[in-house]
Formats: C-alpha cells, sequence, structure tokens
C-alpha cells in the first residue's frame, strides 16, 4: 500500500467507519437535516437536539464510502456539547485539515483526515456530514447538497 | 506461407494508452461502460480529417468545404450502414446517446402526447433514458409507467408486459443492454409486443453499438439512440436513428442555421430531416471518428466482439463469485460485457480506491441507475466493464486486487 492510502485509511477511520458512534435516528431531536452528494450518491441525515444554543446530543444516519461515514461518526463526538459558534469553528478547522493536509497545532482526532487532502475527488465525502450538521444547526429547510457549496 | 495476421492479433499495440503504469502497476482498464478507449486508426482520422480537410460543412463552395461536407455525409452513410438503417436520411447527428432520448422525448413527445396517454419505460433505464421521458411527461401530461425488473439477476419481468402494454401506451423506451446489471434483452421481441398496441420504440444502444452486432430493421424499433465515445470513436458525437417517416412528420427540436429552407422574420419553414434536426455548425470533426470506429470494429467482426466482452464478463462473474461476501447483480449466463457486484463489508467507493492503487480502473456508484439502485436494495455498487483489448490476466489482477480489499478492511 502507498504511504498516501495508508495515510488515507487510518486507523481512526478505519475504527469509526467499522464501528460508528452516535448512528440512527435521534428520537429526542428537535433539528434535524438531510445531506447528499448527487455525484456518489452518498446520503447522511444528521439528528440534534439542541438545549439553546447547544448541541446537546447528535447522531447520524446514512450511506457511503469509509470516509464519509467515518467522518460523520467522528463529527458526532466532536460536536457532542458544543455551541453553533464553536461548531463553526470546528468546521473551518476540519475543511482546513481536509483540503490542506496540515494538521492542527492542539492534537485532535480530527487530524486523522488530514490523508484525505491527497484525494481531491475524496473531500466531499469527509465534510457532507458536516455540511447536514450546520444546517441542521442553522435550521435551513433545504437539504445539503455537494454541489452547492465549495469545497 | 502463414496465414493472414488476424485483426485481433497484437490489438492492445492499437491502443497505446493502454502501454502505461499507473501507480506502479501496468495499467487495467476496466472502465469500459463509462467510455472505451480509441484505437490509432481512429486517432489518425481525427488527425487527418483536422491537418487536411477541415472546413464548414454544406453551402461551402469551396474545395475543402466539399471535402469536409463528403466526410461528414460519408459518416452519416457509414453509421447507416453499421446498424442497417433504410437510408441514410434516418440517421440524425447527435452530442451522443443522452441527447438523442431527449430530442426523440421533446420533438416526437412534445407532438404527440397528451393526457391519458402513457409513456412506458423499465425499472432499470439508464437516468438518460428516465429523465427526458419525465420531462415530456411534465410537459404534456402523460403519465409515466414502468416494466419491473426481478431482483438480483436483472430480467425484465416479461410476464407483466401485456398488463402493462395498454393501447394508452404511446411510447415504450428500453435499454438494449443494461448499464449496470449487463442484461441483454429481448429488443425484438418487445418491439414485436409494442407494435401490436401502436406503441412508438425507441432503444438506448448506448451499452451494445459497440459491442455486439446491430439491425434495427431485424429489430423493428422505431428510434434507436448511442453514443460514439462507447464504440472507440471521439465524445461528443452520437446518433439518432429514427424511422424515415417518423422524423419526417416530426418538429424541430432546435432552431438555428443548417435546419431551415426558408426564413422570413416572423416564421420559417424546415428542412427534411435529418438537417431539419441539426441546427447550428455540426460535429463534422468527431462523426470523422465515428466513421473510422465503424470500420474498426467491422473489422474485428461485432459478432467475434461480443463474444470476446461476454466471456471476460462471464468469466468475472464467475471468479468473483469465490470472494466472501459478495453481491453479484445481472444475470447468470448470457450478459454484455460488465459485472456489477458489492461488497458486504466495504463501500463501493473504497474499493475503487484500492483498485485504482493496483492500477485498475473500475466505476462505483449508482451508475446512473439510482431508481434501480433503490429497487434493490443498494446505494452503489462497484462496475467492471470489458471491452476488445481486455485480457483475462486482468481478471486476475481484479480478483487479487478484491482479495486485499476485503482483507484490508475486514481488519
Amino acid at each position: 500500500m502507498s504511504a498516501e492510502l495508508t495515510e488515507l485509511y487510518q486507523q481512526v477511520i478505519l475504527d469509526h467507519n467499522r464501528r460508528p458512534r452516535n448512528r440512527g435516528r435521534l428520537p429526542t431531536a428537535n433539528r434535524s437535516a438531510h445531506g447528499d452528494n448527487p455525484s456518489c450518491g452518498d446520503q447522511c441525515d444528521v439528528f440534534l437536539r439542541l438545549d439553546g444554543d447547544r448541541i446537546a446530543e447528535i447522531s447520524f444516519d446514512g450511506s457511503g464510502c469509509a470516509i464519509s461515514q467515518a467522518s460523520a461518526s467522528l463529527m458526532t463526538t466532536q460536536l457532542k456539547g458544543k455551541t453553533a459558534a464553536q461548531a463553526e469553528q470546528l468546521f473551518q478547522e476540519f475543511r482546513a485539515i481536509v483540503t490542506s493536509g496540515k494538521e492542527p497545532e492542539e492534537i485532535s482526532d480530527l487530524a486523522a483526515f488530514a490523508g484525505v487532502h491527497a484525494f481531491p475527488a475524496r473531500i466531499k465525502c469527509a465534510t457532507l456530514s458536516w455540511h447536514a450538521a450546520l444546517n441542521a444547526l442553522h435550521g435551513e429547510a433545504a437539504p445539503a447538497t455537494t454541489e452547492s457549496h465549495t469545497d | 506461407m502463414s496465414a493472414p495476421a488476424s485483426p485481433w492479433d497484437r490489438i492492445r499495440d492499437q491502443f497505446p494508452i493502454l502501454d502505461q503504469q499507473v501507480n506502479g502497476h501496468p495499467l487495467v482498464y476496466l472502465d469500459n461502460a463509462a467510455t472505451t478507449q480509441k484505437p490509432t486508426s481512429v486517432v489518425a482520422a481525427l488527425d487527418r480529417f483536422y491537418a487536411h480537410d477541415n472546413a464548414n460543412v454544406h453551402r461551402g463552395l469551396h474545395a475543402l468545404s466539399m471535402r469536409a461536407t463528403e466526410a461528414y455525409e460519408g459518416a452519416r452513410a457509414r453509421v447507416a450502414r453499421f446498424i442497417n438503417a433504410a437510408a441514410p436520411e434516418e440517421i440524425v447527428f447527435t452530442r451522443g446517446t443522452t441527447d438523442a432520448i431527449n430530442l426523440v422525448a421533446a420533438s416526437w413527445g412534445g407532438a404527440h402526447l397528451k393526457p391519458g396517454d402513457v409513456i412506458l419505460l423499465t425499472e432499470m433505464e439508464h437516468h438518460s433514458n428516465l429523465v427526458p421521458w419525465q420531462l415530456a411527461a411534465q410537459r404534456t401530461g402523460a403519465t409515466l409507467r414502468y416494466l419491473p425488473v426481478t431482483g438480483d439477476e436483472g430480467l425484465l419481468d416479461l410476464d407483466q408486459l401485456d398488463q402493462l402494454l395498454t393501447p394508452q401506451v404511446k411510447v415504450f423506451a428500453f435499454t438494449h443492454i443494461s448499464n449496470t446489471l449487463g442484461t441483454i434483452n429481448p429488443v425484438a421481441e418487445l418491439c414485436a409486443r409494442a407494435r401490436r398496441v401502436g406503441a412508438v420504440t425507441v432503444i438506448d444502444a448506448a451499452q451494445s453499438i459497440g459491442h455486439a452486432p446491430l439491425d434495427v430493421q431485424a429489430i423493428g424499433c422505431d428510434f434507436l439512440a448511442f453514443s460514439g465515445h462507447k464504440m472507440a470513436a471521439a465524445t461528443g458525437i452520437g446518433a439518432l436513428y429514427g424511422r424515415r417517416a417518423l422524423l419526417e412528420a416530426m418538429p424541430p427540436y432546435q432552431g438555428g442555421g443548417g435546419m431551415i429552407s426558408h426564413v422570413d422574420l416572423f416564421e420559417s419553414r424546415w428542412k427534411p430531416a435529418p438537417e431539419r434536426f441539426e441546427a447550428g455548425t455540426p460535429n463534422f470533426g468527431d462523426a470523422v471518428t465515428l466513421h473510422a470506429a465503424c470500420d474498426f470494429l467491422d473489422g474485428l467482426g461485432r459478432a467475434q466482439i461480443q463474444e470476446h466482452d461476454s466471456r471476460l464478463a462471464r468469466r468475472a462473474y464467475e471468479r468473483l463469485g469465490e470472494l466472501p461476501g459478495i453481491r453479484l447483480l445481472g444475470p447468470r449466463g448470457e450478459r454484455g460485457g460488465l459485472v456489477c457486484f458489492a461488497l458486504a463489508d466495504v463501500h463501493a467507493h473504497d474499493v475503487v480506491t484500492f483498485a485504482d492503487e493496483d492500477g485498475i480502473a473500475l466505476r462505483g456508484g449508482h451508475h446512473c441507475n439510482q431508481p434501480l439502485m433503490k429497487r434493490l436494495g443498494l446505494t452503489s455498487t462497484v462496475r467492471a466493464s470489458f471491452y476488445v483489448y481486455n485480457e483475462e490476466r486482468e481478471i486476475d489482477a481484479l480478483v487479487a486486487s478484491m482479495r486485499r480489499t476485503i482483507a484490508f478492511f475486514k481488519g
């Protein structure tokens, strides 16, 4: 296996893909959003229970490649307990990691996705669930689609 | 005396693109259902045209324009012969299959469909033979109905056809070879049964045109659409075959130069078919490649091509079937030159990424077949598709790559 592929399919990603965290509908959700990637058919639903401005609970459901499933799973573990502003901030960090390959200064599981930048076609796989989560946070009715944002 | 060389000898030498390394491995190109590679004779024809004969076609009074017109109309006549159309006038050049089906759906559909009419499709249609009909239904008030697919073996449920083929069915559109299942549909039978209720038939021949003998008069279809790039010709050129009487009675699809006989400020008159449907400067440069591709494929023999591609696909089906947790789609026996499958624990896109690492080009996704995927309870599959230059050793490489991928994800 090449260094790029080993970097892409890191243990953290394989682990989240095999044993996704917070997967399934959230019965107590008061917000949800759907995301899809029409070019590959990946789909992702994100469910939130917002307590004021804070994400009290979060889950996801959907289907897609290991990168998209692991990203969604890891995202739920990162966003739980965060405010909308903190979630936005984390997404910006995550986006920088997957597009540039630069690992964050602070130690973070998100760094596992640095390998994605070497596979431009897979960046949208990694960001799909985040777009859906932010749409849910902002209460946007239209589904998130990888065709309407630029990463 | 040695026997005359077969055009199949050293066939890979005619496709220089195959002679390269991808990620440190010899390229194994198994994405032929998406687009085929082009032989040197086709590339040379394009080169020769632009180096010697290029000028705009029709109405030209100078030498180059006359040569270009001859090349363009020569390609039309060659394509007509390739599919045994009754006359070159039954061939309308289009951008490809999608453009050709849109032409029929918009022009013929717009003129003939009305509320209460039924457009009959099948559950295995590519989006290109589905969305244009949805648009036609929305515009005309006609209703869409679907002939079901039986399941993973991917056959049309012909037992339901009589019940669905009511006199309300005005058009029945179906694929010749499924781009996902590999199913070869009994097109002549489908056309004969449609004719009994007076329905017009439209065949999507994108996956059969370059792979099998094709005779529109023997099939008995009214329209047939295909793309050049799936039969060793250039991208951006394809054709619609239409029975002459039907084409002659159809209104224009697009307006512009080249399709009019007379233009006034407030109204115009149209040229006869096929010019009526070729508004604007046509794609004569790429039409030349279609001519060269017809020659190339007939040189190999289309029955032999079908035998070759189908043998590789059946072999791949058999070999892949040995893998743990694999779900194979499409018929077990006779099939077109492709195999689609899903692995239990690995998503199609991960499979394709890992295969690329081994120099193998596959396609993963819904293959523009979302309703069929939904029907089969799948979101995406992996497709390996074969062409004249593929060899059995490439199936070995494919199976070995799949084994490595399965082992990796099993952990």
